[in-house]
């Protein structure tokens, strides 16, 4: 540990315990407090009715579809196969997954009769939703960062016509509400050109590219200025040295600064991801089934709010200290190289 | 090799100042040219428009025939056949010592792998710093920086070489390493034009000595001339206060 970081450390005495029991006493003090008061108002908490809303079994009933007999119940790959024949000897066969049969030689069958049941693992609503959340945050960043790259290179460029285009986006978007853009994007781009789609007829595109679309393009407003910001922080000297070997600008910048520049920006650049992350819980406004949205659906078929809401900020939590674990895995092997 | 016609240059920022007052010279193939002068005289920005890292307002700059300020030029053309090296080395920190003379020989002049290999390998032994070819610029001391950086230039087959102050910024143990590599290309003839303080280079392997004062050439001569009997009274002045 060098010099500068051990000044205003506690040393690790007796004081120094103290203070770790105070920090751990007030934690489990507001946790107490908020069971405590939750319990005044007569909540129960259900904790255990939070995992179906990740994977639950289904339930699903085989029935006939006609009136007869059951003729023979025979066993199949996988299950068991059940055969109705009817008085004027036309036959139908069922299988059953899972061989759970309901009914035995010589019933009688009306049809919509369950003959049999199978049980079915399937995703819940939460996961739905935090694969949702994943899908648009990995999509829109992917898209931010291009539209930040080149967003920032021309706010730098002397060309008035791609600085002033970089600057009048970079204003725009920064400059009104994330919600606001997604209406606009939503209700008049969308409506816009799902319109002209159809009227070339061709089929429409889907809500949830205009939801990342406007996640994407509000991430590249901020990421053009980090981007900027990063370029410039690269010494006057490497284009000098890059262009007096006869390299031109895109050489200089692909081989010596951008390469630069990218390792000093990946600190910020993280932070706007996590962002996006967070910003997409926006995006239920406009009927796209992520996270957030998922919750709320959950709150109302659950009726526990205050065990769904904790578990939705935890999923977020995962996937923002996840993207945090990854840009520092980065950050070092950068600087090992 | 280089000719210099009536060069101007004004600088606007931070504020007016007239950086190149009317500077012309010629520079023959084979010749070792020393620029100096007091500090903020325009030497080195009379250097940096040799290669058009500063663009002089007015005026011409021939270099092997081609005129760099006219528009139709490919300047980056042209800065391929010209070496720089700067004082603060300015290596690529982020590449080994291999790949900062490898980069520009496949980048700019398409040279195979092997190819840039190869030169690097026979320029790194030429400045000396062989064993240091897979370590990164961090990691080696001013003077071996400023040998990679001149042999970074030099990988280029350059026919000029330009020199912007590059002992100024070295601990003075350093400082004989790389003028030894400098006065060893001299010899074998390169076209330099070298912006240095070092008076005992200038003296030991300059053909001709300029000193600028205000943006204008102020003096030219032999080292000879220039330490015996000098004749301009700024020179005269600049020489006492150095020697």
């Amino acid at each position: 540990m060098n010099a500068t970081g051990k000044i205003g450390v506690f040393k690790k005495d007796f004081s120094y315990y103290l203070w770790v029991g105070v920090f751990f006493l007030c934690l489990g003090g507001l946790v107490a407090g908020l069971y405590y008061s939750t319990k005044q108002i007569d909540y129960v908490w259900r904790w255990y009715r939070v995992p179906q809303y990740f994977f639950f079994e289904d339930t699903i009933d085989v029935r006939a579809e006609m009136q007869g007999t059951v003729a023979s119940i025979s066993p199949a790959d996988g299950g068991k196969s059940v055969t109705v024949k009817n008085d004027s000897g036309i036959s139908e066969t069922y299988f059953v997954p899972g061989g759970d049969v309901r009914v035995s030689e010589g019933d009688t069958i009306y049809p919509a009769d369950v003959l049999g049941t199978s049980k079915k693992w399937k995703v819940g609503l939460l996961l739905q939703g935090l694969w949702m959340t994943l899908r648009i945050s990995v999509i829109a960043t992917f898209f931010g960062l291009i539209i930040g790259l080149f967003g920032g290179l021309f706010r730098i460029s002397s060309n008035p016509a791609l600085k002033w285009a970089a600057i009048t986006y970079i204003e725009i978007i920064r400059g009104s509400p994330l919600l606001v853009q997604i209406f606009i994007w939503y209700f008049v781009l969308g409506t816009l050109f799902n319109t002209l789609l159809a009227h070339a007829g061709l089929p429409e595109v889907p809500d949830l590219w205009y939801g990342t679309a406007s996640l994407a393009c509000f991430a590249g407003a901020y990421v053009a200025e980090i981007v900027r910001a990063g370029i410039q922080s690269i010494h006057r000297g490497q284009t000098e040295a890059a262009r007096s070997l006869g390299m031109n600008y895109l050489q200089g910048m692909y081989h010596v600064i951008l390469p630069q520049a990218l390792r000093r920006i990946i600190p910020p650049l993280a932070g706007q991801f996590i962002s996006l992350i967070k910003d997409s819980s926006l995006l239920g406004i406009i009927a796209i089934r992520e996270l957030t949205k998922a919750t709320r659906e959950v709150v109302t078929t659950s009726l526990q709010p205050f065990e769904m809401w904790f578990i939705c900020a935890l999923l977020y939590l995962v996937l923002t200290f996840s993207l945090s674990m990854l840009t520092q895995y980065l950050e070092r092997r950068m600087l090992v190289s | 090799m280089i000719d210099v016609t009536d060069i101007n240059k004004t600088f606007f920022v931070p504020h007016k100042v007239k950086a190149l007052v009317g500077v012309s010279t010629k520079i023959a193939a084979g010749e070792v040219v020393v620029v100096i002068g007091p500090s903020g005289s325009g030497k080195s920005t009379f250097l940096r428009c040799l290669n058009h890292l500063e663009a002089a307002d007015s005026g011409h700059i021939l270099i092997d025939g081609v005129d760099i300020l006219d528009r139709k030029t490919n300047i980056n053309k042209v800065r391929a056949e010209v070496g720089m090296v700067f004082q603060s080395f300015n290596l690529f920190p982020h590449k080994t010592v291999l790949e900062n003379i490898t980069l520009a020989q496949k980048v700019v002049r398409k040279r195979s792998k092997a190819a840039a290999l190869e030169k690097a390998d026979y320029l790194l032994k030429k400045v000396g710093i062989h064993d240091k070819a897979n370590a990164y610029p961090d990691n080696l001391s001013g003077g071996q920086q400023q040998r990679v950086a001149i042999a970074r230039a030099l990988a280029m087959d350059p026919k000029v070489m330009l020199f912007d102050e590059p002992t100024s910024a070295l601990d003075p143990e350093m400082i004989g390493e790389v003028l030894d590599v400098m006065k060893t290309l001299a010899r074998e003839g390169m076209t330099m034009v070298v912006v240095t303080h070092e008076m005992g280079f200038a003296r030991e392997v300059a053909d001709r000595v300029i000193f600028m004062d205000e943006g204008a050439i102020v003096e030219v001569g032999t080292p000879e001339h220039f330490f015996k009997n000098p004749t301009h009274d700024r020179t005269k002045l600049f020489l006492s206060q150095i020697l």
